[in-house]
């Protein structure tokens, strides 16, 4: 089981058994939140991720990233490790995070990722060579990447309802 | 079913020795092909067929006088008297398509719009009051079309419900399916559960209250002998890739009297009689519902894959995917964890057998089945409804055929038996 080994590497059979940051989390006052849902309707794997992000003097930091979902063992584990590597993380490294991953899953394998900036998830590097896993393994990351966006656009104050869920889905 | 026998390893060796892509191997393992519900392999009949077509007759059909020409135009027609036949249909009674789900589709316009002779197309014109009746397990291709028809025309759509052990639930079936029927659409045989509906019963009923049957044949057509004529069904639609034909056609197959009530749905060119700058006259089917160019290889490949199957007998292609899929059941039913959606027993079951793991995606099952060589399919296979019935969103499908052997059965069985350990799940 070689080749399976290198898909399911050891760090994403563990986020799968224990997802972290896993379960909706109540805004706080006077972080900017935002909430997307995605869903892959070739599969039906799906994730509703909400963004809490606290605006400082030294600019945007994402505080919080709960979010539940249902799916395969690649698109639960890739967002658990999400949130691992994204919560306290200033917005525009957050950011730069979610490029180097989408860059990695897509590149078939071919391009070796820079394990300072992506940590855990370099484990999903093997995602790249199975072209039909590329979505799974950026389901909870384009939800992140949007939620993110609407929620720093828009301003919104947690102490008002998170923004609704959009139902676009990710496209690679 | 008769005395048929399933294939012994002998006549099993040489007829998988016609399929070159079984020969392959995945990775370290030899290829074991369980994904035939989804698309067939193709042997080299069929292919030899279409490459023997488009290396010496390759031409335009129904136009031209020039020997090349006649000749496509002959094997052309030809094809369509050898696929409409094996469906125990004329010739005229057979109409191509781009696949099945056109042909649901062509029906479902049809039925839904004025055509020849306008507003009084004909009896089969669905409108505000009329009832589409569909059942729960049916593929999206014949469910969304119908959806789509009753918006179009204020008809309403109600459905034939499943039993828990994955049979359509008949109990309340004179409540449904009632004088204000239209339309009795169903699957012969799911994709999903393998159920096979008892269609004499259905077609009975809706003869009875004055429905028009329509039958998405195409996973029954290609596992064992069906006579459309026989059984008595209004129109048909099944596809050529899933009976080892090639991909880019399918056929709706109908009573003549019916296709000859419809009005065309697509038009242009090869449809017509007369045109002229105000209005046209159509033809006859089955050319009415033909516009544009056709799949002329296609037919023609078509047509060697159905001589492969009635060479090989439809009678012992199902007994030998009876056999396969008591295997598979039996096989299946003491692996912890492991559920069969659809019924346990090979009686009035196709080969198609979806499974869910417990704890286990589909996804994920999938890959660790493709470690071992093993390919089937994995998600809703088109049809949600069905897996929500069953409180699923997803399942693992096997599905055998006729080149499928018992060793690759046991090669499946073992490789599901440690996909739970694999991910943790003992």
């Amino acid at each position: 089981m070689g080749s399976l080994d290198q898909l399911y590497q050891q760090v994403i059979l563990d986020h799968y058994k224990e997802k972290h940051g896993f379960g909706m989390r109540e805004p706080v006052a006077g972080r900017l939140l935002a909430q997307s849902y995605m869903k892959n309707p070739l599969c039906g794997d799906e994730v509703t991720l909400r963004v809490a992000v606290e605006r400082t003097a030294d600019g945007d930091v994402v505080r919080d990233v709960s979010w539940v979902g249902d799916g395969c063992s690649i698109s639960q584990a890739s967002t658990s490790v999400l949130y691992d590597l994204i919560v306290d993380a200033p917005t525009e490294q957050a950011e730069e995070v979610v490029e180097a991953f989408r860059a990695m899953v897509r590149a078939r394998g071919t391009v070796e990722p820079d394990e300072e900036l992506l940590g855990d998830a370099v484990a999903f590097v093997g995602v790249g060579r199975h072209a039909n896993r590329v979505k799974c393994a950026m389901l909870g990351w384009t939800a992140f990447e949007d939620a993110l966006h609407r929620a720093v656009a828009a301003g919104n104050s947690g102490s008002g309802d998170p923004v609704p869920g959009s139902m676009s889905e990710e496209r690679s | 079913m008769s005395q048929a026998l399933p294939f012994d390893d002998v006549e099993l060796k040489a007829l998988r020795a016609s399929f070159p892509v079984l020969d392959r191997s995945v990775g370290d393992h030899p290829l074991t092909y369980l994904d035939s519900a989804a698309t067939s392999q193709r042997p080299v009949e069929v292919l030899d067929a279409e490459r023997g077509y488009l290396t010496r007759s390759n031409a335009a059909v129904h136009r031209g006088a020039h020997t090349l020409a006649e000749e496509a135009t002959e094997a052309y027609e030809q094809a369509r008297a050898a696929v409409a036949a094996f469906v125990g249909r004329a010739d005229d009674e057979l109409v191509w398509t781009r696949n099945a789900t056109e042909g649901l589709n062509l029906v479902a316009f049809a039925l839904s719009q004025y055509g020849v002779g306008g507003a009084d197309a004909g009896p089969y014109t669905l409108r505000a009051g009329d009832e589409v009746v569909v059942t729960e397990l049916e593929h999206h291709a014949n469910l969304v079309p119908w959806q789509q028809a009753c918006l179009r025309t204020g008809a309403t759509l109600r459905w034939i419900g499943l039993t828990d052990d994955g049979r359509l639930d008949l109990d309340r079936l004179d409540e449904i399916v009632t004088e204000r029927t239209k339309v009795l659409a169903f699957a012969h045989a799911s994709n999903v559960l393998g159920t096979v509906a008892p269609v004499e019963r259905l077609v009975a009923k809706a003869r009875e209250v004055g429905a028009l049957t329509v039958l998405d044949a195409c996973q029954s057509v290609p596992h064992f002998g069906v006579d459309l004529a026989a059984l008595g069904v209004d129109l048909a639609v099944f596809s050529a890739h899933k009976m080892l034909g090639p991909t880019g056609i399918g056929a709706l197959a109908g009573r003549r009297e019916v296709l000859a009530a419809l009005p065309p749905v697509y038009t242009g060119g090869s449809m017509v009689e007369n045109v002229f700058m105000e209005s046209s006259t159509f033809r006859e089917p089955p050319q009415r519902f033909e516009a544009g160019t056709p799949p002329v290889s296609q037919a023609i490949a078509w047509h060697a894959a159905v001589d492969v199957l009635s060479g090989l007998g439809m009678d012992r292609v199902a007994a030998h995917e009876h056999a396969l899929t008591a295997r598979l059941l039996a096989g299946v039913a003491p692996i912890p964890g492991v559920r069969v959606l659809g019924p346990t027993t090979a009686d009035d079951r196709v080969g198609a057998v979806s499974v869910l793991v417990d704890g286990v995606h589909p996804h994920d099952v999938g890959q660790v089945l493709d470690a071992s060589g093993v390919a089937v399919r994995v998600g809703h296979h088109c049809a949600q409804p069905v897996h929500r019935r069953y409180g699923a969103t997803a399942s693992t499908r096997a599905s055998v055929y006729l080149y499928s052997t018992p060793d690759e059965v046991d090669v499946f069985l073992e490789a599901l038996a440690g996909v739970r350990a694999y991910f943790g799940r003992n």
